[in-house]
């Protein structure tokens, strides 16, 4: 085993009243890569801001490096050290490009020093290239990927000398193949002697590449385990403190049909489409990110519309020139990006839930009543089990898992008979997950029919009745959870 | 999709520049008088007011901020800058009027840096109650007075280059100079320091560049600062064109300078832009109302012109956002 790159014990933060993390111990060694696992809230961003100089934590905490001792650490000391962090968002410029990108702490230092753009390409040159990166310095950051963009992330912290980083969330909007890379990138790295700290929440990859686990839950440390033998069903218990069941939901009798799609297509989407959906059916739509998922949703809910094929609803064809079309029909799609599409972040609970049926609840006509969306929201607040302390708040003051509830309640207000659930788990930590799941299950029980779109193999597996695997825009497979392993569907998705 | 692609090969500034040069060619071939030193300096000479406004307005818009209060605070650097000079300072002599505009547009500059800074008001609010704030003060010390009593350094024009022409001569004044050396100083800084890289960077993303240690303060004051140096400058050499200070005279070239400079290739979004872009803007709209003037076009029409050409550029440079997009490469 290697030696100790950091090791941060007695790790206690209070804020107010609320005790954030308690008396964790945290270590790396060199040349390792750590996950550090935890459901949202258990503390692990302030580990982080701790550990780089952001946070002041509370007093008797002790930094080893090597053979020093520090009882404190600012931002500046924390960076000579090479401690960085790279954000979710990446904290980069996408107007300039990937070399500005790169050596924009040069700018910042010395601001008044002419530049060289040339001397900028030169030495984004050499560090793309002294770990095999494949980047086009000379590309702007907004024409590339969000693959590329971390790559351009990383290659900025490697410029700035770092030998600890700590990657949040890196896969969390990456396709297979590109999460494959960036392991493959954090392998190579670590390999090297740099320490590489992943937060994720994708627990598979985590398991794969990484040789220790550690886990917060709570503000406190459940524990630090190999991932030698460790499995995603035991680290979601150490997480969540729960024991969840692992068992496809495997229903066989389903109700009549309701949506039809017959050889669906879109030019440059999707092809030749075709399925039957029931009442009362999950109906599982996977493949990998860019095979046409989203798309397919868009255009059953008249986003878009078809190139050919056709769309029946009821035996009854069906033309949808927009989306209100659509939930005339009883269509209603949740959208993967609650963040920006599913939910207008700034405005109340009670306007979130009641958009989508705002002409219903007028009365007389032209003159909403809001007890009318007070009675409606706290109607589906109950329904879902949502924790609203208050309504009036703005819908981003909730917790993910609880926002996602009200996005479903304000579709689940529209009465639709066919609900496109489109990746409703991003963002959700494992246990409010679970509580998600219970509702749809819930919901198709009581004869709704549901596609639900996810790339996580385990989320189908254990929800749907049947599994649609789409690849190039075309239905590659049909499989039915119930008749196969988890693993099996997660090899036919990334074939 | 193709109009993207020649947008991205070219730049903004490459695609003004074609356009420019084709108009030049085509208003050549089409009057007499587009092709010679008398109308080239003329316009010049008129434009350089315009240039050296657009030069630091293109700094704040790359900043993400926008300002439209320049044209009016340029008038008042005219009044408080003649009346210290006049009264207090003997007339003064053309180094002394220069660094008092500088200092007093710098003032104005800031005081909306110091608003949008400090109270975090967006940077269009605090421009539109300064804009106000400024002319009404203007207006209500001045009483809409004229100054014509200007001092004679000011008074008489300093021509740099002389050359012969059809009827009598083609001159370049000083205004020209001064805006070529704005022009210069302002590209150096946004192009060829790390200050200025830092100024993109923030604009693309105030919070990136925030995390990084860019200081917004300093972004901020220096990006009006900047602009209210280079209002302050432009409305000594307005004054020393027209050789009075009128209260009014400047009021209303906002709008047609953010337009040029938006032309350029700024946007409102911040992180965009250049001063090369903002100079070829400013000379684009230049030379279709100069070609119009000489093709006898009523000027009733001008400003109808501009606004369509503006409408046009800004669709057709966003005709590649519109297109429906190529599918997303399937085989990652």
């Amino acid at each position: 085993m290697g030696e100790i790159a950091i090791r941060a014990r007695h790790v206690s933060k209070v804020f107010g009243q609320s005790r954030v993390l308690d008396d964790v111990e945290f270590e790396l060694r060199r040349g390792e890569v750590l996950c550090l696992a935890g459901e949202n809230g258990c503390g692990k961003s302030t580990l982080i801001k701790i550990i780089n100089g952001v946070y002041k934590p509370e007093p008797g905490i002790e930094f080893t490096f090597g053979d020093e001792t520090l009882s404190a650490i600012s931002p500046k000391e924390a960076r000579s050290r090479g401690i960085h962090v790279i954000w979710q968002d990446l904290a980069l410029f996408p107007h300039l490009t990937v070399a500005e990108n790169i050596v924009f702490d040069d700018y910042v230092a010395k601001p008044w020093r002419p530049i060289s753009y040339q001397a900028a390409l030169t030495q984004s040159r050499e560090i793309i290239q002294q770990f095999g990166l494949d980047l086009d310095p000379m590309a702007r950051v907004e024409d590339l990927s969000i693959a590329h963009r971390q790559l351009v992330a990383i290659c900025r912290v490697l410029r700035a000398g770092a030998s600890i980083i700590f990657m949040d969330e890196p896969t969390a909007s990456l396709t297979y193949k590109e999460v494959q890379t960036l392991l493959g990138i954090t392998r190579s790295l670590a390999a090297k002697g740099i320490s590489i700290v992943l937060v994720s929440h994708r627990l598979v990859e985590v398991l794969d590449v990484c040789q220790r686990v550690t886990v917060l839950r709570n503000g406190e440390l459940v524990g630090t385990y190999p991932t030698e033998g460790m499995t995603q069903a035991r680290l979601s218990t150490l997480m969540t403190g729960l024991e969840l069941e692992l068992t496809p939901r495997a229903k066989t009798h389903t109700g009549a049909p309701v949506l039809e799609l017959k050889n669906l297509s879109r030019e440059g989407e999707f092809e030749n489409v075709s399925f039957t959906l029931h009442r009362g059916e999950i109906l599982g739509l996977t493949g990998l990110l860019g095979a046409g998922r989203t798309e397919l949703a868009h255009t059953i809910f008249g986003m878009t519309q078809p190139s050919s094929g056709q769309l029946l609803k009821e035996g009854q064809p069906l033309t949808l020139h927009s989306n209100r079309d659509a939930v005339r029909h009883r269509i209603a799609y949740l959208s993967e990006d609650r963040l920006h599409l599913g939910l207008v972040q700034n405005q109340s609970i009670n306007m979130n839930t009641a958009v989508t049926v705002l002409p219903s609840l007028e009365k007389p006509r032209f003159f909403l009543a809001p007890q009318r969306i007070k009675a409606l929201t706290a109607h589906w607040i109950k329904q879902l089990k949502t924790k609203v302390s208050d309504a009036e708040l703005a819908v981003s003051s909730l917790s993910g898992g609880n926002q996602q509830r009200i996005a479903l309640a304000k579709w689940l207000a529209t009465e639709p008979d066919v609900l496109i659930l489109d990746c409703p788990t991003i963002g959700v930590d494992v246990g409010a997950k679970a509580g998600i799941f219970d509702i749809i299950r819930d919901l198709a029980d009581q004869g709704m029919a549901i596609i639900l779109i996810s790339d996580e193999a385990g989320e189908i597996w254990m929800n749907a009745d049947r599994a649609l695997v789409l690849r190039e825009g075309r239905i590659d497979a049909e499989v039915i959870p119930a008749k196969t392993t988890e693993e099996a569907l997660e090899a036919i998705i990334n074939a | 999709m193709h109009k993207r692609l020649l947008n991205r090969r070219l730049g903004t500034e490459g695609t003004l520049c074609c356009i420019l040069i084709l108009l030049c060619v085509v208003l050549t071939l089409a009057t007499d008088s587009f092709l010679s030193f008398q109308n080239l300096f003329d316009l010049l000479n008129n434009q350089s007011v315009n240039i050296i406004f657009a030069v630091g307005l293109v700094v704040v818009l790359i900043a993400g901020g926008i300002d439209i209060s320049f044209a009016v605070a340029a008038s008042v650097v005219q009044y408080v800058v003649l009346s210290l000079l006049m009264n207090y300072l003997g007339g003064g002599n053309w180094l002394l009027g220069i660094l008092l505009s500088m200092l007093v547009g710098m003032l104005l500059g800031l005081f909306n840096a110091l608003l949008i800074h400090r109270f975090r008001i967006v940077s269009i609010i605090v421009t539109i109650g300064t804009f106000n704030l400024f002319f009404g003060l203007l207006m209500y010390f001045t009483s809409g007075v004229s100054i014509y009593d200007i001092p004679d350094w000011l008074y008489y024009s300093v021509p740099l280059l002389d050359l012969p022409a059809e009827r009598g001569s083609a001159t370049l004044y000083l205004p020209a100079a001064v805006m070529v050396v704005m022009v210069i100083l302002t590209w150096f800084m946004l192009a060829r320091t790390g200050f200025g890289r830092a100024l993109y960077g923030f604009g693309s993303s105030p919070e990136s560049a925030r995390r990084s240690g860019v200081s917004a303060w300093k972004i901020h004051a220096f990006a009006y600062g900047w602009l209210g140096l280079c209002a302050g400058i432009a409305g000594l050499m307005q004054a020393h064109i027209v050789q009075e200070v009128v209260p009014n005279a400047l009021i209303g070239q906002e709008l047609p300078i953010l337009a040029a400079v938006v032309l350029g290739g700024a946007t409102l979004g911040g992180g965009r832009g250049s001063v090369l872009g903002a100079v070829l803007g400013v000379l684009l709209l230049a030379v279709v109302q100069n070609g119009l003037n000489l093709l006898g076009v009523t000027p009733y029409a001008f400003r109808m012109i501009v606004g369509l050409i503006i409408l046009i550029a800004i669709t057709t440079s966003n005709l590649g956002n519109l297109l429906p997009r190529t599918p997303k490469a399937r085989n990652v």
